[in-house]
């Protein structure tokens, strides 16, 4: 349980820093950290403590690897996830160097032409 | 029957198109504007052969069903892709001509075609976290497209979408994960018959929140709207017609129904949420736009405000409290709205983006007269804001005309005034339109150009033709292809069914 409420302080973290940071490469670092969070979250479903491996060896029954082993479909998932996490943070960076040298500034408070 | 073993290509042929796009490109410049049309013209022809088939799933690699990855054909899917690759294939013939205004035409084909993939693989998985996956591979693109003229306002535009779009998509990974950890499945199918046991309990209502938030904030309705408006006009005017035609109803508004008819079920408290909101689009959306200069901005506004009559039909549509036959006629009035949308507002945007391409402005009180000037898109133009506004017999009347009966019949007096209300707006805003870019003084800048190339205005004459068409055929609709989406939705059962029918 301590483990969930560690993972929902990252979360929060990440979105305080989204929110309240000016400095778009803070933004950026605050939607990676809750892009993480997320993550975390997802490992914790498929976690079991003391679990093995989730594959078929020759002397186990069908019975032993359903109750040690731990479940893999989460693990899978997450590393979909990361990689998604990786395109999407090299685009933010990209557009971010681009907004750079337009704006000669990384505040969004002075990124401001569109309106209403 | 062919259908069934070739379904996945839908994904697959312009995932593959987009890369081999660039390999080409490096032999020869012109192979990437004939790999884009042919790709998207044989998706479009793969679309309407499925219209004919029955509701099949394919299983992916042979795996049965709550195992394997499911894909699903039935009324609904049949009907977007329809409503994806007849738009996309006619953007690209647009294109062709239009991004000569830009560098990196091959660059762009190819991020379009991933975009595309993206929204198929949407609309054809039955999987939830596959939703996922090709929900942020759209995402992905649109974002690149949306700054891909690389200008001060393009750049902000597309950094704004990126955020928003990010803590969309964090949203609703969070709440699929939520949702596995409850019933172990994500096959939808499958997740369907465990919440039918499960119930709706607090875990549950949760994820229905997040799932609201993050395709609601796809699908820009109201307390989500902020960046459309910026994103929408910085893209390039095909890409507009896609984000504004296509992507918002594929990765949004696709979505939600999808998984509140048939995996949710209908549901009072989602029902009152969605009307809410809905209704809240439709006021805001088309307050904001009265005002606006710039031509492609008011359309923005004027999307947000539409898919709301789309989001408030479905919300009359999930509704278990009115009759079956009034929540059925909703739904009906919500679909025909989505592809009335689909045809009209891309018609816009390719019109404005027409204009541009030959006045070079977007402001449209510095336009006027140009329908001496340029006959074929204006009048393409014209029919395009008679049918927004609701004019009879184009299409955009008689979707509005169901769903505002629909209300009226279902007691729901309010929401059907605010809908009458918010098309008296609509209507005013497009005779504005229609006064300054259309009809008026010409002013003398303008007396030398010309009517846009024939690759431009075909896809506008399509379209203007499809306007007509959907508005004339009304009587038949009833029978076709929109009957089998509303039935995919309603029949919640038989979406159960395919986890053994795989």
């Amino acid at each position: 349980m301590i483990l969930y409420f560690l993972t929902l302080v990252l979360f929060v973290m990440g979105v305080y820093c989204l929110i309240a940071k000016k400095n778009i490469i803070k933004k950026i670092i605050g939607l990676t950290i809750t892009d993480y969070a997320i993550n975390l979250f997802i490992i914790l479903i498929g976690y079991r403590a003391n679990g093995i491996a989730p594959i078929m060896f020759k002397n186990m029954t069908m019975q032993e690897l359903t109750e040690r082993g731990v479940d893999p479909l989460p693990q899978a998932l997450v590393l979909t996830s990361i990689v998604i996490g990786l395109g999407v943070l090299s685009m933010m960076t990209a557009i971010c160097l681009r907004l750079y040298e337009k704006y000669k500034t990384f505040d969004m408070s002075e990124i401001n032409r569109l309106k209403g | 029957m062919t259908m069934q073993t070739i379904y996945p290509l839908f994904t697959a042929l312009p995932l593959a198109a987009a890369f081999f796009n660039l390999l080409v490109t490096k032999i020869n410049k012109k192979a990437a504007d004939y790999i884009a049309f042919l790709v998207t013209a044989a998706l479009a022809v793969m679309a309407v052969l499925t219209i004919f088939e029955a509701p099949f799933a394919y299983r992916i690699g042979g795996f049965p069903a709550p195992w394997g990855i499911l894909l699903i054909s039935d009324g609904l899917s049949a009907l977007m892709l329809v409503i994806i690759n007849a738009i996309a294939l006619l953007s690209i013939i647009y294109s062709i001509k239009y991004m000569t205004m830009y560098t990196a035409k091959p660059k762009y084909f190819s991020l379009f075609l991933l975009m595309l993939a993206g929204m198929n693989g949407v609309v054809i998985t039955g999987d939830l976290f596959n939703v996922f996956v090709f929900l942020e591979v759209a995402s992905l693109a649109s974002y690149a497209l949306v700054g891909f003229g690389c200008e001060h306002e393009e750049l902000e535009a597309s950094f704004k979408y990126l955020i928003l779009g990010e803590v969309a998509s964090t949203a609703i990974l969070f709440g699929i994960a939520f949702l596995y950890s409850m019933t172990g499945t994500l096959n939808m199918p499958d997740l369907a018959r465990q919440l039918e046991v499960l119930g709706i309990n607090k875990a549950v209502a949760f994820v229905i929140a997040l799932f609201i938030m993050g395709f609601g904030l796809k699908a820009s309705m109201v307390p989500f709207h902020a960046w459309l408006p910026d994103a929408h006009p910085s893209a390039p005017a095909p890409i507009s017609a896609m984000l504004s035609g296509v992507l918002i109803k594929a990765i949004g508004v696709y979505a939600i129904a999808r998984v509140m008819f048939d995996v949710v079920g209908p549901n009072a408290m989602v029902s009152s949420i969605l009307m809410f909101l809905g209704a809240l689009s439709m006021l805001v959306g088309v307050f904001l736009a009265v005002g606006q200069s710039d031509f492609k901005r008011m359309l923005a506004y004027h999307s947000i405000s539409q898919m709301g009559y789309v989001t408030i039909g479905l919300g009359l549509g999930l509704n278990p409290n009115v009759p079956p036959v009034i929540a059925a006629m909703g739904l009906f009035g919500g679909l025909y709205h989505l592809v009335n949308h689909a045809v009209f507002k891309s018609l816009l945007f390719l019109c404005a983006g027409a204009f541009e391409f030959r006045t070079g402005t977007r402001n449209r009180y510095e336009m006027g007269g140009l329908i001496r000037k340029m006959p074929v898109t204006s009048t393409a133009c014209s029919i395009a804001s008679l049918s927004i506004s609701g004019v009879p017999p184009f299409n955009g009347f008689w979707s509005k005309l169901i769903i505002i009966v629909a209300f009226i019949q279902a007691g729901y007096y309010v929401y059907g005034a605010i809908a009458v209300f918010v098309a008296f707006m609509t209507l005013l805003s497009f005779i504005k339109l229609q006064r300054f870019v259309i009809f008026g003084q010409l002013p003398a800048r303008f007396a030398n150009i010309q009517e846009a190339p024939f690759a431009m205005t075909l896809p506008l004459v399509v379209l203007a033709i499809l306007c007509i068409a959907l508005g004339l055929a009304y009587p038949y609709l009833d029978q076709g292809a929109l009957q089998a989406a509303r039935a995919a939705l309603l029949d919640k059962v038989s979406y159960m069914g395919f986890i053994i029918g795989g």
